[in-house]
């Protein structure tokens, strides 16, 4: 991204503090993303993962303490400077977030109609590369409506790397799809990454998926990071936190229910 | 006592909702100039609420001006004025009944689809995603869905208020025999410039209040299928109530 001088980081969250509807999210969050890397973010469903990309993005504003994207904060930029700085990332949403109205081509071209100048002629070239890549040039002339859960995960992706973004964001990029998606879309992440130099944030739980093509990883619970390394470090570590997480036991310390009055007294019509 | 405080809440969660719109309509205006620069999104929502509304105001436009017809035709008869009822007819449809109803019909049909659509953008992230793709869902999205309803309905007003008068003209001249020369004359003799500015002013007025109304609930609707649903409610409660008050107030402030 242009503007500032360049530091080893792109993202750094510091002390970041954020509730909604009177529960806390984030209570002294830190953590920070080397340029060039694809580092994964982990934490159990409810953790506040999409809140984090949420606030990267500058969807919403932090309690306290700061979200820094290519040294700039994020909270503290008016509507010409988020929107600047947006142009540079990419994000894939949970839900794909397609929109209905428009056939999948016009999804994908999308951004570069309402950002560039392109002539139509190179828009169509543009965007057919991008569709071929996640293997759904055929399915240009569709619409939303008509595409399976993956596929239209795909098309999300295309769309977000359509503008050749600095950084990407992806939420869940695996889920709901078949090993031979998958396959592809981790190849096309990594691609990415050591071709473009594109940083990328990989919001994801699949453990197997992130050791193959994550340089870094954070987990996160009860707000704050409560671990961090390579795949590598974090599967050698002895803190029982991490352990839980990795090998994926609902027992230990990693609370896997939401906060809950005791089940043995609500079941039997206890306090409530 | 707690009644009464329960009654104290409405005036203040309605001071509190005009004051939601106020800040919405400004970062719809603030949005404009992307909207204005793209007339293409407008065109298309004014043919899309015209589409939807069209057939609506039609039939309903003439039975109401079926119904004026056969009212005044019995009043009129009473008095042996029965030649006055082209201008009478005319004269409430152009002045009330054309701007009211099709307000209120426009509402029920254009304007709960306009609240359920962007509700829905909404519910499923699309908004968002605009966002991050530095686009003004404002822009690009609310404003052009309100220029339309803003647009079409004066244009439905007028359709309204054509089919109405050919429907008090149906049932007038050709089922109650009123003499087909004085039923157009005295529509032209009795009808002046104002009585049609006035209709038109109303019908502005409305398709101002019933659009923003319909964008502002889907905007801000709750991100769930009921809280669309009552998003669409509250477009066509808000909006009747508002078309009949503001009715009342630009009437007393022309006449
Ligand atoms: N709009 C909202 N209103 C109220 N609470 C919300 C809202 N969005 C999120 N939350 C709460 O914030 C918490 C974090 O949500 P978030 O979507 O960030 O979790 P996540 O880590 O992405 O989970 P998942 O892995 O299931 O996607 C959740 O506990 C949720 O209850
Ligand atoms: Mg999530």
């Amino acid at each position: 991204m242009p503007g500032a001088e360049p530091g080893p980081y792109l993202i750094e969250v510091d002390d970041l503090r954020f509730s909604t509807a009177g529960r806390r999210i984030f209570d002294g969050l830190t953590l920070r993303v080397a340029r060039g890397t694809i580092t994964a973010i982990m934490g159990p469903s409810g953790t506040g993962k999409t809140t984090l990309l949420r606030l990267i993005t500058g969807q919403i504003r932090p309690e306290s303490g700061s979200v820094r994207v290519d040294g700039r904060e994020v909270a503290r930029l008016d509507r010409a400077g988020l929107y600047e700085l947006r142009r540079h990332m990419g994000m894939l949403f949970q839900n794909s977030a397609l929109l209905t109205d428009d056939s999948v081509f016009d999804n994908v071209a999308f951004p570069l109609r309402e950002h560039t100048r392109l002539p139509e002629r190179l828009i169509r070239t543009v965007v057919l590369t991008k569709l071929q890549a996640v293997g759904l040039r055929g399915a240009a002339r569709l619409m939303p409506a008509e595409l399976s859960g993956g596929m239209a995960r795909r098309v999300a992706l295309a769309r977000a790397m359509v503008l050749d973004p600095d950084l990407l964001l992806y939420d869940e990029p695996f889920s709901g799809l078949d090993p031979i998606s998958m396959g592809m879309i981790m190849r096309l992440i990594k691609a990415n990454n050591d071709i473009l130099g594109v940083t990328s944030i990989l919001v994801s739980h699949d453990v197997e998926e992130i050791s193959q093509i994550a340089d870094y990883c954070f987990v996160m619970s009860g707000g704050k990071v409560i671990g961090e390394g390579t795949p590598a470090e974090l599967r050698r570590t002895d803190s029982p936190l991490i352990r839980q997480f990795m090998s994926g036991s609902a027992d230990g310390p990693v609370p896997f229910h939401y906060p809950a009055p005791p089940y043995r007294d609500e079941l039997l019509g206890g306090p409530r | 006592m707690d009644r009464i405080l329960q009654i104290g809440r409405y005036p203040a969660r309605a001071v509190r909702k005009l004051g939601a719109i106020a800040l919405f309509l400004l970062a719809m205006l603030q949005a404009m100039p992307y909207t204005l620069r793209r007339p293409r999104l407008v065109s298309a929502q004014v043919l899309n609420a015209g589409v939807l509304s069209l057939v609506i105001i039609m039939t309903s436009g003439f039975f109401v001006g079926m119904v004026v017809g056969l009212q005044g035709y019995d009043a009129f008869s009473r008095l042996r004025q029965e030649d006055l009822l082209g201008a009478a007819a005319a004269l409430s449809l152009i002045k009330e009944l054309g701007p009211v109803v099709t307000a209120l019909l426009f509402a029920g049909r254009a304007g709960t689809a306009l609240t359920a659509e962007i509700g829905l953008m909404r519910a499923t992230d699309q908004l968002s995603a605009m966002e991050v793709m530095a686009i003004d869902p404002m822009g690009r999205i609310v404003a052009p869905r309100f220029l339309g309803g803003v647009i079409s309905v004066p244009f439905l007003t007028a359709i309204f208020n054509s089919v109405g008068i050919l429907g008090a003209y149906f049932v007038g001249v050709r089922l109650m025999g009123v003499d087909n020369g004085a039923f157009w004359a005295q529509m032209q003799e009795y009808v002046d410039a104002g009585d049609i500015h006035e209709g038109i002013i109303k019908s502005l007025v409305f398709g101002v209040a019933a659009s923003l109304v319909a964008v502002f609930e889907g905007y801000t609707a709750e991100r769930t299928a009921e809280g669309v649903g009552l998003a669409t409610t509250r477009t066509v409660v808000i909006t009747s109530v508002l078309v009949l008050i503001l009715d009342y107030m630009i009437t007393s402030f022309l006449l």
